[in-house]
């Protein structure tokens, strides 16, 4: 009882810092267009504003004014590598040629005109890939952690983060890739098990205030998808490929079902990786929209209706960041299961 | 849309980040994690069967000493029911030899009885054979002296006489 509280608690605080922060950068972005824009000063673009929050920047803006610059690496034929600094494209900087038009760094002429001729590969370190590579610490960092828990308590009872972790753990094995896969599911645990803690840290790392939308992100998703495609194909038995491509049906049925089987082959990794991102986006641009009514009614009183809805949201969005990241390994366990399934019976 | 078209860049640092990920955490993590968890499930399970096996051992050991106790018990009830039986038989016995015994005394005294009857008999027979021949001599003899002398005289002979 007294952990729900806690939770609660620390929920309601995030989404008031959240709220907060939200406030004070669009007061202030407010303040910002209106000083280029003065006709539309009362006019808040709500639209834009979501945009840029659940895109990915250069640099990782936690609020306005506290921009963690990052660095910006250009890759062009002509000139090869180019490293510097993102704070140097800021405020619509130019630098060696490079600006940043609406995140994407594009090379200008002298006059200041886009110069379209040149597209440079832009390897930058992102607040995603920042984001990214954070998650992948803290998860090297507190598996090991894990680790070092089984080898000092070797015969005993688990303690600290390995006994927090470990029904997780064992809640995957037994309720999730043991069921899904069958016996042969070690081969792919440990890959699971990595899939599963990042989607879920980064889902939760992106609900914090200033996190980046990374699950939200289909490049992300799009990498994950593409993983289980090849493992699910490329560890397919016979029954796998005379499923798809010599069903149990009368040979007539095949004009229809091949195709339709060959379309599901690549459907399923789709639809994993849009599930995954727009779920993660919407609820992302849920909690930015009843922020942003405060600026659109323009006015202090909705805020706690606001931060009334933002919180009943964020306890919806752990939920989901947990609930994603379960569907998503368990749906590849069961592509996987299917595709390596020794006996063929008809399951449609 | 924008946030439909992945971002070359993110690709490339997801694909390495990633690939590294899970390299790492297969080596440093998984691995030991996955074969410590199988490792102590091996261990309780192992664990609960030798405590299944001692208790059944316990259950044989609890039953072979009841069946101890129950022969032990049956072959006393054995002895004594023997030893019963031997008394019973002894006092039977002597019973028995007493009363053989008994008869054969009280046919030695009956015997003796009769024969010392017989004895005592043919002694009498004697005697009054005897005492009739002496009082047939004096009463001849007095006859032969005085006829009413005779006479008084077998009157107090036979008055002397007693048959015992």
């Amino acid at each position: 009882m007294s952990k729900r509280i806690l939770l609660t608690v620390f929920t309601a605080v995030i989404t008031s810092f959240f709220a907060f922060s939200q406030h004070q950068e669009h007061a202030e972005a407010q303040k910002a267009t209106g000083h280029e824009n003065h006709e539309s000063e009362e006019k808040f673009d709500i639209s834009g504003m979501i945009m840029h929050h659940i895109s990915d920047e250069h640099g990782w803006e936690f609020a306005h004014g506290l921009k963690l610059p990052l660095p910006v690496i250009l890759y062009t034929h002509d000139s090869g590598l180019e490293i510097f600094s993102s704070s140097r494209l800021d405020h619509g900087q130019v630098y060696n040629g490079w600006k940043n038009e609406h995140e994407h760094i594009v090379k200008v002429n002298a006059d200041g005109t886009v110069n379209e001729a040149i597209h440079p590969w832009d390897f930058s370190i992102t607040k995603n890939v920042a984001s990214l590579l954070l998650s992948a610490v803290l998860l090297i960092l507190i598996f090991t952690a894990v680790k070092k828990g089984y080898d000092k308590n070797k015969g005993k009872a688990p303690s600290g983060i390995q006994s927090f972790l470990e029904p997780v753990i064992l809640y995957m094995r037994d309720d999730v890739v043991k069921p899904a896969i069958g016996k042969n599911y070690e081969k792919y645990f440990p890959y699971l098990l990595t899939l599963f803690f990042f989607i879920l840290i980064n889902n939760l790392l992106g609900l914090l205030p200033g996190g980046a939308n990374l699950t939200g992100n289909i490049a992300i998703t799009m990498t994950m998808a593409v993983i289980t495609f090849l493992i699910v194909n490329l560890n397919g038995n016979k029954y796998y490929w005379k499923h798809v491509f010599m069903p149990d049906t009368p040979k007539l049925m095949w004009i229809i079902l091949i195709p339709v089987e060959i379309v599901g082959v690549f459907m399923k990794p789709l639809s994993l990786m849009i599930r995954l991102f727009a779920n993660i986006t919407a609820g992302h641009i849920i909690m930015l929209s009843l922020f942003g009514l405060i600026f659109i009614f323009q006015n202090w009183a909705v805020s706690p209706v606001v931060a009334g809805f933002a919180l009943f949201m964020n306890l919806i969005e752990l939920l989901v960041a947990f609930l994603q990241a379960l569907i998503f390994t368990l749906l590849t366990s069961m592509y996987i299961g299917s595709a390596i399934e020794d006996h063929s019976h008809d399951h449609h | 849309m924008e946030l439909l078209k992945p971002a070359v860049g993110l690709l490339f640092w997801m694909v390495v980040v990633f690939a590294v990920l899970v390299f790492l955490m297969k080596k440093f993590a998984w691995s030991g994690i996955i074969s410590a968890l199988k490792e102590r499930e091996g261990e309780i399970e192992s664990a609960l069967k030798m405590a299944e096996e001692t208790r059944a051992e316990m259950a044989k050991l609890k039953s072979d000493n009841e069946k101890l106790i129950a022969d032990a018990r049956k072959e006393r009830d054995q002895i004594i029911k023997e030893a019963k039986e031997v008394a019973d038989k002894m006092v039977a016995d002597a019973k028995e030899n007493a009363i053989v015994q008994g008869n054969k005394i009280m046919a030695d005294a009956r015997e003796a009885m009769a024969q010392e009857k017989t004895k005592m008999m043919s002694q009498i027979r004697k005697d009054v054979a005897t005492i009739s021949l002496e009082i047939a001599e004096k009463v001849l003899r007095k006859e032969l002296s005085d006829k009413s002398k005779q006479e008084s005289f077998v009157d107090e002979l036979l008055g002397d006489v007693k048959l015992n």
